[in-house]
């Protein structure tokens, strides 16, 4: 018996998702009194994973990898599922993560959950708590089938560091040619994601129009944070719909979620409130996300971010 | 080409969620049930197929007679017929099974549903019922055009979007960008009145087993009350955030 965990990999490196299911998954090793196992695919330097209590560690390089057909990878996790007897195989929330876990799931005749934020309540029964209602409630969920796949929702457990020996050996399973081809990718160089982003920083319809973003941007550069926006911004054309955030929109999960001139409609909240804490500048002090936000501010946010970049431009040389 | 399309039953967005039974059982009391919002655009998207290459389109939902309303809703927006199967909904793997019954069974090249749907938030139907029918399977998906048998369509990644190729049949989980909000059919009288006229089917279910159960619910902590900061004196919330939250 095992836990299996797979880390994604993004240009050699781990995400601050995959080392936080490895986290997650040697907590709930060490409760169930079994090993962890990680999977992975293209990399070299396993330090990471050792650092977050990877016993075994598990490395594919195999050309029949480099497919963007999500049914190959999880057929590939399903191999190593099966040679490592895995009672609970676990991925994070990501683009690939959530794209992979069902289909895996489906593989192993398993039952599913996904945004998992806790350890379970109780292993026999095997019942985990999640996320539902866009975050309006938790779910206790059991499940009734012998192997078990959660998906781990972002920013729910935290890093914790448990410094292993790791033996390390490649795997290279007989998988299906894919049949999904990557034709092409476009990403948004050098710029934080909302998906990776520790703090978010978000403009509404109260800034009027898009070229007064300059002053979110430069909010957001000083924290490191991602930008985003709210539904109308986005429908209006004054940003990409990538940054849209809110239902139908981006989850945000972040730690910290700053939102400028945005009145907060239950659809925008139902998309951000995983976030741990938030902040709101709106000169309207009836808006709703008043209700909504630990912190605020009832003022203009042409004078109000202004300030605030000077002021932790401040903090910053003093911390620094 | 004959095109499913999954349509969840959920609360509206603006409905209070409460429990009842010992925090078991979701209170419908005085909750208004809508198509899921992910898969308008799947609706949208399938009702484009038909008016400019010519598609046939169905509307599908797993769930008892309560869902009936829902799925007319989904007819007068222009779906041609719909099915019913028989049996509550308890958890994304038994409703993956029952689709892939009717999918084999209607022999449906193209499968669209919603990425997730509002109520649990899952995100497992489309890529299990991929999995069970051995169809390609694309998800989060902001783009999707169809040729014969060739498929081109754009994915959502973290931090940008993927140009994909395949080929039917397929079964595809949809966002917003397949098409845009301002898309999004609403059904006009004329529908409504022809929806009381399409095929609706009720089928029965196929033995299987949910592999999840539902226990109970918890409802997050009351949030303490907000701290206002004068916006004269700014740099008490950076002083806040750092000491206080430490977040920054």
């Amino acid at each position: 018996m095992s836990i299996l965990v797979f880390a994604e990999s993004s240009e050699g490196k781990f995400k601050k998702s995959a080392l936080e299911v490895v986290s997650y998954g040697k907590e709930l090793a060490s409760k169930m009194q079994t090993n962890l196992v990680v999977i992975t695919a293209f990399v070299e330097d396993i330090n990471e994973l050792s650092k977050h209590g990877a016993e075994k560690i598990l490395i594919g390089n195999g050309d029949n990898l480099k497919t963007a057909d999500a049914s190959v990878w999880a057929e590939y996790i399903v191999a190593a599922s099966n040679q490592e007897d895995a009672s609970v195989v676990i991925f994070d929330s990501s683009a690939n993560g959530s794209y992979v876990a069902p289909l895996a799931a489906a593989k192993l005749e398993a039952g599913y959950v996904s945004n998992v934020v806790d350890l379970p309540s109780s292993t026999t029964p095997f019942t985990v708590k999640r996320k539902a209602f866009s975050n309006k409630a938790f779910n206790f969920t059991e499940i009734k089938t012998d192997k078990k796949v959660l998906g781990l929702a972002k920013n729910s457990f935290g890093l914790k560091e448990s410094p292993t020996e790791s033996t390390v050996s490649e795997f290279s399973p007989e998988l299906k040619a894919g049949r999904i081809k990557l034709e092409a990718v476009e990403k948004s160089s050098g710029k934080v994601t909302i998906a990776d982003a520790d703090i978010v920083v978000s403009g509404g319809r109260g800034l009027k129009g898009p070229e007064n973003w300059g002053m979110i941007e430069e909010l957001a550069d000083v924290l490191g944070a991602a930008t985003a926006c709210s539904k109308p911004v986005s429908d209006l054309g004054w940003r990409p719909h990538s940054e849209h955030v809110g239902q139908t929109g981006k989850p945000v999960a972040s730690n910290l979620y700053i939102a400028i001139g945005i009145s907060g409609a239950i659809q925008h909240l139902a998309g951000i409130n995983s976030s741990k804490v938030k902040v709101v500048i709106n000169t309207d002090p009836e808006a709703p996300f008043f209700k909504a936000a630990d912190y605020g501010v009832v003022g203009d946010a042409f004078e109000v971010v202004p300030k605030l970049i000077e002021k932790l431009k401040e903090f910053k040389a003093q911390n620094a | 080409m004959k095109i499913l399309v999954c349509i969840s039953h959920v609360p509206d967005t603006t409905s209070k969620i409460n429990f009842t039974e010992g925090d078991s059982k979701f209170d419908t009391n005085g909750v208004q049930f809508v198509i899921n919002p992910y898969d308008e655009f799947a609706l949208t998207r399938a009702m484009w197929f038909k008016e400019k290459q010519g598609a046939s389109v169905t509307v599908i939902n797993v769930g008892n007679t309560t869902t009936e309303p829902t799925l007319r809703k989904a007819l007068a927006i222009g779906a041609d017929d719909a099915i019913r199967v028989n049996t509550e909904a308890t958890d994304g793997y038994l409703v993956a099974k029952q689709l892939a019954e009717v999918v084999k069974n209607g022999a449906y090249d193209i499968v669209l549903a919603g990425r997730e749907s509002i109520d649990y938030n899952g995100g497992m139907v489309p890529g299990m019922l991929a999995t069970f029918l051995g169809y390609n399977f694309i998800n989060a998906c902001i783009g999707l055009e169809i040729d014969g048998s060739n498929v081109t369509a754009s994915r959502e990644i973290d931090g940008g979007k993927e140009t994909l190729s395949t080929n039917l049949p397929l079964v595809i989980g949809c966002q917003k960008g397949i098409v845009e909000e301002k898309d999004l059919r609403i059904p006009n009288m004329r529908g409504i009145m022809m929806a009381r006229k399409k095929p609706l089917t009720v089928v029965e279910s196929v033995a299987s087993e949910p592999a999840t159960f539902s226990k109970n619910f918890e409802k997050p902590a009351p949030k303490g009350a907000i701290k206002l900061v004068d916006a004269d004196n700014i740099g008490e919330l950076v002083d806040l955030l750092h000491n206080e939250a430490k977040v920054i």
